[in-house]
């Protein structure tokens, strides 16, 4: 704990310092994501909902970086605009030509298709030939350990199972870039702690950049190289938090546990301002 | 290593053990669950028939089920009602097939073009909730009273319910489904081919399953209606029945329709179910 309160010193880093930790990375770091200075607006005049206000962040290659918030801070809102599925209202959203994927919450399998057609259609959609796309498949659904579940149908799956065959079509397309919106918090603590250490295991092999969404404080220590806080309503982002790796994570270690409870008490913090 | 076997633990844990098919009773018990409360249904409408049959009411015209069964016995060993159902089921498969084409077709042109759905939208409903007898006296005055006329009725029939099925599958496909689709890179037709149209089969089977009983009505109705010369249809026979006031001969028609409309009916049902259970939409309790 005491090492990780050396490297991240709590709560000083402001907005700002998000723009140039940006900078930083002219020299030699690439950058996989970068929003600048974003807001987002829905609708107009008295009723407008300020989603996100002049957000700006770097996620560089291989990294994993945790946004996390209480209600309404936009962290949806952000994930879409940098799906593609969504346009800023003001400011630059750039992936700089990175194939970009997106999962949810739920699952979003498609009911009628088995687990492996699932996957398979993720790959015909980018038009890999027909030829390679059974192997492949069969290899995705290994990578998430469900080799022997490619017939089922997603409702035979359980929920951890669903969201693994998610994860394997979201690897499916080809991802560089792996926006995930609380994929786990649908799911027991059991099952989110496994998935946790696959997640981990799934990017260090392929140098996946993740852009993850909670509001798990644990979940984000467990699993951020830097976490990233935003306020509600506007969103914008408040702090941030460089966590090194020193080891193996647990959820139940005292470093996680420290630095989840610094995390805690800074939304604590964004949520009085709110209150009456 | 540890979490891939700990993970393969939970796994075999969460699934569902595997349903007893081994079982030989099982199904002849199923079949007989289903098919003694209908065999007492009908026990108990023969009964009461019977019950009123011997009080004297309409003395005269109206016979009880004994010489009504015998009459079905007797004109199910002459070619003459089966080449009468064939006449009249030819005319419900032709016409349903084009309702089928006609329906799917402007279905899913309205679902997908907005200025479309807006001019015929409400006309595709106004239509389905119309009685489609009252287009026998235009189809008359339009093809004469000839097998044409027929179809037109039930065409007109059944085509809306089938066109607003696919609609409403299309408009009801899950938000959350075409997001998943967007990010995958589906577009255009793909999108239509790979999510929209499979998404939409459950309310487009409904949508065939309403057809279908749209355009027997539709069918036994202008039937009644049109009279083509030389050409018996199970609505001309109950024509005739009812002019020379033969009771059992109407009777027997009667329980025709029925059996007709009731055996295309559990098909459909049979295709519906198979579908929900492929996509785990139906509760296992109720479907074991």
């Amino acid at each position: 704990m005491s090492a990780n309160q050396q490297a991240a010193p709590p709560g000083i880093t402001l907005g700002a310092s998000a723009l140039s930790r940006a900078g930083v990375a002219a020299d030699g770091d690439r950058v996989a994501v970068r929003l600048t200075d974003v807001s987002k607006v829905y609708g107009a005049g008295e009723r407008a909902v300020h989603a996100l206000d002049k957000v700006s962040l770097a996620v560089h290659d291989g990294e994993f970086v945790c946004l996390i918030g209480a209600s309404g801070c936009g962290k949806s809102t952000l994930l879409s605009l940098v799906a593609g599925l969504d346009s800023a209202t003001s400011g630059q959203v750039s992936t700089a030509g990175r194939h970009v994927s997106l999962m949810f919450q739920e699952p979003a399998l498609f009911p009628w298709l088995t687990a492996s057609r699932n996957v398979e259609l993720a790959l015909r959609a980018r038009g890999v030939p027909k030829s390679s796309r059974q192997i492949r498949t069969a290899e995705l659904l290994e990578t998430v350990r469900l080799g022997g579940f490619g017939g089922k149908r997603p409702h035979e799956l359980s929920g951890g199972m669903r969201q693994r065959v998610a994860m394997a079509r979201a690897l499916a397309q080809d991802a560089d870039v792996l926006l995930m919106d609380e994929p786990f918090g649908a799911l027991d603590a059991m099952t989110r702690d496994l998935l946790h250490d696959e997640l981990e295991r799934i990017c260090a092999e392929r140098t996946l950049t993740v852009l993850f969404v909670t509001h798990n404080v644990r979940e984000a220590a467990r699993l951020g190289d830097r976490v990233i806080v935003l306020s509600s309503r506007p969103g914008r982002v408040i702090d941030e938090y460089t966590l090194p790796r020193l080891g193996p994570r647990r959820i139940d270690s005292p470093e996680v546990s420290g630095v989840a409870a610094r995390l805690t008490d800074r939304l604590r913090e964004e949520m009085r301002r709110h209150g009456y | 290593m540890a979490t891939d076997q700990a993970l393969r633990g939970l796994d075999s844990l969460e699934l569902q053990p595997g349903r007893g098919q081994q079982d030989p009773g099982r199904l002849a018990r199923k079949a007989w669950a289903a098919l003694w409360p209908k065999l007492l249904a009908i026990a108990l409408v023969v009964a009461v028939w019977e019950l009123i049959t011997l009080t004297g009411w309409k003395k005269y015209v109206l016979k009880g089920p004994g010489p009504v069964f015998s009459d079905l016995w007797q004109q199910m060993q002459h070619g003459m009602l089966w080449s009468t159902i064939g006449w009249t089921m030819r005319s419900a498969l032709i016409g349903y097939v084009v309702a089928l084409l006609i329906g799917s077709v402007v279905g899913l042109l309205v679902a997908r073009i907005k200025p479309l759905r807006a001019a015929v939208g409400s006309i595709i409903t106004g239509l389905q909730t119309m009685p489609s007898v009252a287009w026998a006296p235009f189809a008359i005055i339009l093809f004469g009273e000839d097998n044409s006329a027929i179809l037109f009725v039930v065409i007109l029939g059944a085509a809306p319910s089938i066109a607003n099925g696919l609609i409403t599958g299309v408009d009801y496909t899950p938000p959350l489904l075409l997001r998943a689709g967007k990010t995958m890179g589906l577009r255009g037709f793909a999108l239509y081919r790979y999510l929209i149209l499979p998404a939409s089969l459950p309310a487009y089977v409904a949508g065939l399953k309403q057809g279908w009983a749209f355009a027997w009505r539709s069918l036994m109705a202008a039937e009644l209606f049109i009279a083509i010369v030389g050409q018996i249809s199970i609505g001309q026979q109950l024509s005739v029945d009812q002019q020379s006031l033969d009771f059992a001969g109407a009777s027997t028609m009667i329980i025709v329709i029925l059996v007709i409309g009731i055996v295309v009916d559990t098909l459909f049902t049979k295709a519906d179910t198979a579908i929900r259970r492929r996509r785990g939409l139906l509760d296992p309790a109720l479907a074991s």
